[in-house]
């Protein structure tokens, strides 16, 4: 029974394939997977703005939306609607063609990760041995789709946009796969299944996820932080800065182009919280010895949603930073904190079990942490402001 | 330490969010057209004429003086003064308005109108729900859609209304003395007068 609700969904795909002739059953198989992540995860969209929105709202003691049915949820399909029925505009002197693709690419980008992505046990779309590598890929082509909608768009605000969305995506991409690396320094493999598996097994009834490891705990942090830059999210939301470029690169885009790139956004978000609950969470794995009885792929979609509860949480709490201050806080304080912990996971490897390895890990994660802060620190002067005043 | 502000951030607004489901301090809004707060003493929105007694028209306290016209900073009043005379509430013959118009999609609720009026005619109300569907005749007020009974202004204003009112009364009576003692001066004076005759 356990055995079966954590397969049903493998199961039923099997079941499904099985009426047809055996030639047909493989890739009739993938594409049946493929629809499904492509369903779902929109689904999972709406639910995340409707979330998004009542959470924003409690965060900022209100109610948030509350008028389309029940606590307002069916607010994302009028919000769906919406976007369906509203005018698209392409500008006069837009380059059409590629105005057209920029958001098609996004999302097919966007989807694109979800093929390596363990979604439970079996649960695997390609179980690509270079599965980490396949997945930056296409992350990393997001930032073409950005780039294309801020140049055909002809505007000086989506240019600007997207030059710094370009700039910023480029440059917390590195510590992004500095971090991951780590996790592929300790399991020795790029497969993601691999990576989950490497961490499924438990000892006191405690498993052995990589966040509850120094460098694990470090990489995570430091991988949050460019996940946050990647997808765009506050407070690294710069390349839609309102108050600035209107809304950045999408601008332009109205109707459902602009549901597109809105969607892109948040399928990215799943998708890159989906790689980092793989990475550092233990994936599908269970918490606690005691709970594998419960199916994978519940694990897997509590852990999912509960990092976009930190994504919505963040965005609460964090104003916006300045230009010099993201691309400053990459290069000067993510970067070398992720080349230490590529060190630290070094030392993890070959210092073999034991205690020693996890005081000498700490103690030099910690020391740099708390150096570097206190250097990027000492140079700011907080204090009382001074003002000026026109005699 | 770095990231410490951070830390604590995040934790104000967890509890804003945990303690909205608990705390009335921590969920301030109310479901507005099911649910209203009281306006405050102060609010104000557009202004309006005050009237005393029953009917509207005969009540308008407004005398035509039209400051209130030359002194909006917009612009938004418009008058016509009356050619003939009709008694005020003190019984003085006064002009009136024939029209008296607000534009309230000019007016920016200043409250200069009402700062300038001598006779204590025009005074903000606290209606806001003022929406229409033209843009132009709907936010156009006339005076009878302006006039509203000094009632209603002690409903919306009570203490202000209350000074008013005092202060009405106090120039009512000051102006019957004055007549009675003008009046009395008068007698006196006559009787003076026939006194002389009969010596």
């Amino acid at each position: 029974m356990i055995e079966f609700s954590d397969q049903i969904f493998v199961l039923l795909k099997h079941w499904l394939v099985s009426f047809l002739p055996v030639a047909w059953q493989q890739p009739v198989g993938v594409i049946l997977c493929a629809a499904t992540i492509v369903c779902l995860y929109p689904a999972l969209f709406a639910v995340a703005v409707w979330l998004e929105r009542k959470g924003l709202g409690r965060m900022q003691n209100r109610l948030g939306p509350n008028r389309v049915g029940p606590f307002g949820l069916l607010q994302p399909i009028a919000d769906g609607i919406k976007s369906l029925t509203k005018e698209d505009i392409v500008p006069l002197s837009a380059d059409a063609a590629v105005h057209f693709l920029a958001p098609v690419l996004l999302v097919v980008t966007v989807f694109m990760g979800f093929a390596v992505l363990p979604m439970g046990r079996n649960m695997v779309l390609v179980d690509m041995d270079a599965g980490l590598l396949f997945y930056f890929a296409m992350g990393t082509s997001s930032e073409l789709a950005v780039f294309m909608a801020g140049w055909s768009s002809r505007n000086k605000y989506s240019l600007l946009g997207a030059m710094r969305a370009v700039a910023q995506m480029i440059s917390y991409e590195v510590p992004l796969l500095m971090s991951s690396v780590t996790v592929v320094m300790i399991t020795g493999s790029l497969s993601l299944t691999k990576i989950v598996e490497a961490q499924n097994h438990f000892s006191y009834g405690l498993p052995h996820w990589y966040i509850f490891t120094p460098w694990g705990f470090a990489g995570f942090v430091m991988y949050a932080i460019s996940t946050t830059a990647e997808t765009n999210r506050s407070p690294f939301d710069l390349p839609e800065g309102e108050s600035e470029l209107v809304a950045g690169y999408h601008t332009e885009y109205s109707g459902f182009k602009f549901a597109l790139f809105f969607l892109g956004e948040y399928v990215a978000m799943f998708s890159i919280s989906g790689l980092g609950t793989t990475l550092f969470l233990g994936g599908w794995s269970a918490p606690f010895a005691f709970l594998t009885w419960v199916p994978s792929w519940i694990w897997f979609f509590s852990k999912l949603m509960l990092s976009i509860f930190v994504f919505i949480w963040m965005r609460g709490t964090l104003p916006r930073l300045r230009q010099d201050q993201l691309m400053n806080f990459a290069w000067k304080f993510v970067l070398p904190m992720c080349l230490v912990n590529l060190m630290v996971a070094a030392v993890w490897r070959f210092m073999g079990e034991g205690w020693q390895r996890w005081a000498v890990c700490s103690a030099i994660l910690l020391l740099t942490y708390v150096g570097m802060g206190l250097g990027e620190m000492r140079k700011k002067h907080i204090g009382p402001r001074s003002y000026r005043y026109a005699e | 330490m770095l990231g410490e502000g951070i830390l604590k951030g995040m934790a104000e607004t967890a509890r804003n969010f945990f303690g909205s489901y608990f705390s009335s301090k921590r969920m301030t809004t109310v479901e507005y057209p099911e649910q209203r707060i009281a306006p405050f003493e102060a609010a104000r929105v557009f202004p309006f004429l005050v009237y005393d007694g029953a009917d509207w028209e005969a009540g308008l306290r407004c005398v035509s003086c039209q400051i209130c016209e030359k002194e909006c900073p917009p612009k938004c009043i418009f008058i016509e003064k009356s050619k003939d005379k009709k008694p005020d509430a003190l019984g003085r013959p006064q002009f009136y308005p024939t029209r008296f118009d607000i534009d309230i999609s000019v007016c920016m609720s200043c409250q200069i109108c009402v700062e300038v009026c001598p006779f204590e005619a025009i005074k903000m109300d606290t209606e806001f729900e003022l929406s229409t569907d033209d843009r132009f005749g709907g936010l156009l007020l006339d005076r009878r859609e302006l006039a509203k009974s000094n009632e209603y202004y002690h409903t919306i204003h009570s203490s202000e209304a209350a000074a008013v009112d005092a202060r009405l009364d106090e120039e009512k009576s000051k102006a019957e003395a004055k007549a009675k003692s003008l009046a009395e001066a008068k007698a006196h004076i006559i009787a003076a007068a026939h006194a002389g005759e009969g010596a």
